[in-house]
């Protein structure tokens, strides 16, 4: 998918545990805030993970196209097409009724910055 | 050999977001009309409400396939939903649905003439990809102290974005490309083309480099939401760009805004991690696949497309290249055109008219061709009545003016106004015969050689026929009485 | 009468229809035992609320009109988004949130006549095999309270093995219905992946997340999945445009012949033999019906341990980013500017299982790891499939255990999440597959826990899973037996 980045990622794989900085660099692109003792947490449990990830890089799946919708295995599943018809109502109030912060309709969040 | 800026080259790229003409919305079963109550155009799927899911909406298919036919690219027999991730108030869902690796629709070439110097050139420029994705919602940051208001109306409105490969050479390329692009997605009536609204947004990749080295970094000019600001944008873009580097600074990679007040641009405040969008297939869509007959089938339903047409209206009208191109800037126009062309079978005298007489009264009263007053059948009936010697060209103008101004029908017209000119040879013998009688003196000094002595006698004839009579007859039979 | 809350779906249909008893008469039973939430199984009840479905099943009753369940009570697990009820997905994020729709699932069995007991607690958006990682707190397994009953669907287990409800809804991502099934000694199915709408359940992994019943008995989820099942083509792409079934129809069909697959890599050390003597025993009785046990292999079973876990965390760090403080649900009270009110709402708002799968998953997907992992997942998923594919070629359906061992204590996994992962081996296959699975109950193990037999189908064979389980449940009672004191 990222061409460029293939070779990049293969290598990476030989030493494939994370760094307090990848945990760092993700948990800002997830955006969660992680106290110290967390992220410590975090980065030895995802690496034990990652142990049990190193049997799946051995397979070869070269020629084998991946699978989105189980059910591709045994028949072609493709996208279903609506009519173009326009049929919600005006839900505002109810779809608005656990907003944290609303006021004249529009949904209030602290000042976006261009 | 494309001109130089100070010895600089000029690359520009397009991305083009044209929201497109659908009732609902791509995903959702919501309306997509513009300017609605805050959030009352947004349902529980363009909320983003937790249990929600996209149902891709065929009208926007169609209207990519429309535009992909338009341009001769490829139209993709699978193509892939992905989702895009990053987290922003106007994304309800923290991602955004569109395609990515691989778009519905692939190359394709748009081309258009601009004036270089004295001569009108054609230039083509090719396109890398067009591919269906969902627009965001807006944020509004005025009166909420502190605060921004989210409208999420606009979440899920589809949009069709439009990348070019860096093939402009100059802003006035890049503005005739734009306007050529509105021109065919406006035409094909899958775009309503509004710029104020924001259904037609362009972005502009420009650097600029000395030619034949290698492409400069680009700064993308976002938002560009008029032809005018596109221009003044890019040039001061590209100025900018060069006395960065005539002063020895590197040109960094940035999104900029161009503030139409100053006519500069700036940088944006870069959203942090914005290069890792984490695309992934969005596994709540299968694969969308078009069928060679629903592309054929679309083909067959398309509208005839404006170069086409032009090149139609040269070889069965026998119009000058000019007239067709002028006569095919809107659907509208082309059909008046045909219409009245057709009906009087005077294909260069209606062109003439509707680029000389109908365009100037619509223009100077701010109409458009179908709020003319005066249909194309009436035009057609008033230029068979100008070949038909019924009346002249001056009278003409003034039956236009009465059916401007719903005065009724032409002949009803003309006769109300008494344009018709005389064709009764008898009675028009019989005014000459009377002025000659009546003017001894000219006749004499004409038979003696004084042919300004005739102006001395048609003047009277005509004033005695009250303007009505044929001037070409006229004179034929003085000729004849006098000779 | 007395028993009713020991009763079964179809019985209760039955005394229903016949006005023996009064929908009104049931539900109050019902929520008379749910008084005081035993074993925290519930996290929303709203007695007027479920009074009022009463009442209008009556109606319908007397009317004529019934729909087949017509009055039978039914609870729903958290993660299905409900009108009258509070939905949270046993997270902190969505306390209180009410959602302006019902789910279709939700809907459906409605239509069908089953009236709303309330809301069962649940992993923290299904992530969890314990039903520890709820904000609500733990669920108590109902044959042991010092042991948990399996996830994520733990409520609904516990719920309905300790007779609070007839009946309940559950979701499978990995093993989420089978494996609290088999660990609280109910019946419970996953069908194929796409016969059942996903439209208001909140996703936690759109390509794997199916909903199905849990009950006492395969009657009773035949009745139920026939009730959810059919396409919903106005609000899920994913789900199959398919006729609804009748599974209840071919129960009784004969075993005679059945081909039962028993996959070797589900027989190895990392089965604990209590576990694995039920399961022969259960096998046994199925040679004694008529079936023929056939050796098969799943030479993948193993990889789709990593290959779940992460293709989950991946969609699922997407599917999440929903919960961002803006349209719905918790958000932080202090902040300093937009950014930091995601991260510190998103930090509240979590729990440690659900932050650690959004890491994981974020991190497969980000620049330059896509290939290798989440491709490569695909792909290996893919491989898992035919080797299903392959496997029918020589049996109808699969069988084997749920899980490795009988449900276990409290805090025995804690602090180490790969060993939960582990435990979900048996079931995760059938998932990524998305073939249809289910758990029957088979007997006992250690500490005289409940043990479940897996069995798994082809695609769109549950009719025939459910006939081969009610088969079973004709010949043998582990079913029907209840823990003490229920």
């Amino acid at each position: 998918m990222f061409g460029p980045e293939n070779t990049a990622t293969y290598n990476c794989l030989q030493t494939m545990s994370l760094t307090p900085q990848d945990i760092a660099r993700i948990a800002n692109l997830a955006r969660l805030e992680l106290q110290p003792e967390e992220s410590e947490r975090m980065l030895t449990q995802i690496n034990g993970f990652f142990g049990i990830v190193q049997a799946m890089q051995a397979v070869d799946t070269t020629g084998i196209t991946p699978m989105a919708h189980p059910v591709a295995a045994i028949q072609d599943i493709t996208l279903r097409l609506r009519p173009d018809v326009a049929s919600e109502p005006d839900q505002r109030d109810l779809n608005q009724q656990s907003a944290p912060a609303v006021e004249r309709g529009l949904f209030l969040v602290p000042k976006v910055i261009e | 050999m494309s001109k130089l800026v100070q010895g600089y080259e000029v690359v520009i790229g397009f991305e083009t977001h044209a929201q497109l003409s659908t009732t609902s919305k791509i995903f959702s079963r919501a309306p997509t009309a513009f300017g609605a109550q805050a959030n009352t155009q947004a349902c529980a799927v363009d909320m983003a409400l937790p249990g929600t899911l996209p149902v891709m909406n065929i009208g926007a298919v169609e209207r990519a396939i429309e535009f992909g036919l338009a341009i001769n690219a490829h139209i993709a027999e699978r193509s892939i939903f992905a989702r895009k991730n990053y987290f922003y108030p106007d994304l309800p869902k923290g991602y955004q649905i569109s395609q990515f690796e691989i778009p519905v629709v692939q190359g394709g070439e748009v081309s258009f003439f601009l004036e270089v110097g004295k001569e009108t050139v054609r230039k083509t420029v090719r396109l890398e990809r067009a591919h269906l994705e969902e627009d965001a919602g807006k944020s509004l940051h005025e009166d909420f102290i502190g605060q921004s208001g989210i409208d999420l109306n606009r979440a899920g409105t589809p949009l069709l974005e439009i990348v070019t490969q860096p093939d402009m050479r100059s802003s006035e390329e890049a503005v005739a490309y734009a306007k050529e692009l509105h021109k065919i997605v406006t035409w094909i009536g899958i775009c309503d083309g509004n710029m104020q609204e924001g259904s037609f947004r362009c972005d502009a990749n420009v650097s600029v480099r000395k030619p034949g080295g290698p492409l400069g970094t680009r700064r993308e000019i976002k938002n560009l939401n008029s032809f005018k600001f596109m221009q003044q944008a890019i040039d001061y873009e590209v100025r900018w760009q060069i006395d960065q580097i005539e002063d020895g600074h590197a040109i960094e990679q940035a999104t900029v805004l161009f503030n139409p007040d100053s006519g500069e641009t700036r940088a944006m405040r870069t959203k942090e991690d914005a290069a890792d969008y984490r695309y992934f297939p969005d596994p709540d869509l299968p694969p969308l696949v078009i069928g060679r007959d629903w592309v054929e089938r679309v083909r067959g339903e398309m509208a005839e497309l404006p170069r086409v047409m032009a090149e139609r209206f040269v070889s069965d009208y026998g119009l000058p290249e000019y007239d067709a191109t002028q006569l095919t800037q809107s659907k509208a126009v082309a059909a008046y055109f045909e219409a009245s062309a057709q009906a009087c079978g005077q294909a260069k005298l209606a062109s003439n008219w509707i680029m000389g007489e109908v365009s100037r009264r619509l223009n100077a009263s701010e109409l458009s061709i179908d709020q003319s007053p005066v249909s194309a059948a009436q035009l057609a009936v008033l230029i068979g009545r100008i070949s038909d010697n019924t009346i002249s060209n001056n009278a003409a103008r003034q039956v236009f003016e009465g059916l401007w101004n719903q005065e009724g029908e032409v002949d009803a017209i003309i006769d109300a106004k008494g344009l018709k000119q005389m064709n009764d040879m008898g009675e028009l013998e019989k005014i000459i015969d009377e002025v000659l009688a009546a003017n001894p003196k000219n006749v004499e000094e004409f038979k003696a050689g004084n042919a300004k002595a005739l102006n001395g006698l048609v003047g009277p004839i005509m004033k005695a026929s009250k303007g009505k009579a044929n001037p070409g007859q006229v004179n034929a039979l003085l000729m004849k009485k006098l000779g | 009468m007395s028993d009713l809350h020991n009763l079964s779906v179809k019985a209760l249909a039955t005394l229903l229809h016949t006005k023996e008893v009064s929908a009104v008469e049931v539900a109050t039973r019902f929520l008379a035992r749910m008084g005081g939430n035993p074993h925290n199984a519930f996290l929303d009840i709203d007695s007027e609320v479920t009074l009022a479905q009463a009442h209008a099943s009556d109606a319908k009753l007397a009317g004529g009109t019934a729909g087949p369940l017509e009055g039978v009570p039914v609870a729903h697990k958290d993660v299905f988004v409900t009108r009258d009820f509070a939905t949270t997905a046993g997270s902190k994020i969505l306390r209180g949130y009410r959602s302006p729709f019902d789910a279709t699932v939700v809907q459906r069995l409605r239509t069908a006549g089953m009236v709303t007991l309330g809301k069962l607690n649940c992993d923290e958006f299904a992530m969890g095999s314990a039903n520890e990682n709820s904000a609500y707190g733990p669920v108590q397994n109902p044959w042991d309270t010092a042991r948990v009953p399996g996830g994520s669907s733990g409520g609904s287990a516990a719920a309905v093995a300790a007779g609070l409800a007839p009946a309940a809804t559950g979701t499978d991502t990995g093993g989420s219905i089978r494996q609290p099934a088999s660990f609280c000694g109910i019946t419970g199915i996953k069908p194929t992946y796409g016969r059942a709408s996903r439209y208001g359940m909140i996703a936690y992994a759109s390509s794997l997340d199916q909903a199905g019943p849990m009950a006492r008995t395969a009657e009773d989820c035949a009745l139920m999945l026939s009730a959810m099942c059919g396409g919903d083509i106005d609000r899920d792409s994913t789900s199959l445009d398919m006729p609804t079934e009748d599974f209840a129809a071919a129960l009784n069909n004969s075993l005679e012949g059945l081909r039962i697959g028993i996959p070797k890599e589900f027989f190895g050390e990392g089965l604990s033999g209590d576990v694995r003597a039920a399961v022969d025993s259960a096998l046994r009785e199925y040679e004694k019906l008529g079936a023929k046990l056939v050796p098969i292999s799943l030479p993948r079973t193993e990889l789709s341990i990593p290959v779940y876990y992460i293709i989950a965390p991946a969609e699922a760090s997407s599917n999440l980013s929903r919960f961002d403080g803006v349209k719905f649900g918790h958000r932080a009270k202090d902040y300093t500017d937009l950014v930091d009110m995601y991260k510190k709402t998103r930090a509240e708002g979590f729990g440690n299982e659900v932050k650690r799968r959004i890491m994981t998953g974020a991190y497969v997907l980000s620049h330059g790891y896509y290939d290798a992992y989440y491709l490569q997942a695909q792909k290996i998923r893919r491989m898992i499939a035919d080797d299903f594919q392959n496997a029918f070629k020589a049996c109808d359906v699969i069988a084997g255990p749920v899980a490795p061992s009988v449900a276990w204590k409290f805090g025995d996994n804690a602090n180490d999440p790969v060993a939960d992962y582990l435990a979900d081996i048996f079931t995760l296959p059938a998932s990524l597959a998305g073939l249809p699975g289910m758990s029957v109950p088979a007997g006992f193990g250690a500490g005289n826990m409940p043990v479940g037999l897996q069995l798994i189908g082809n695609y769109f064979k549950e009719a025939q899973l459910l006939g081969a389980a009610h088969r079973l449940q004709q010949a043998t009672d582990f079913h029907l037996r209840k823990p003490e004191g229920h």
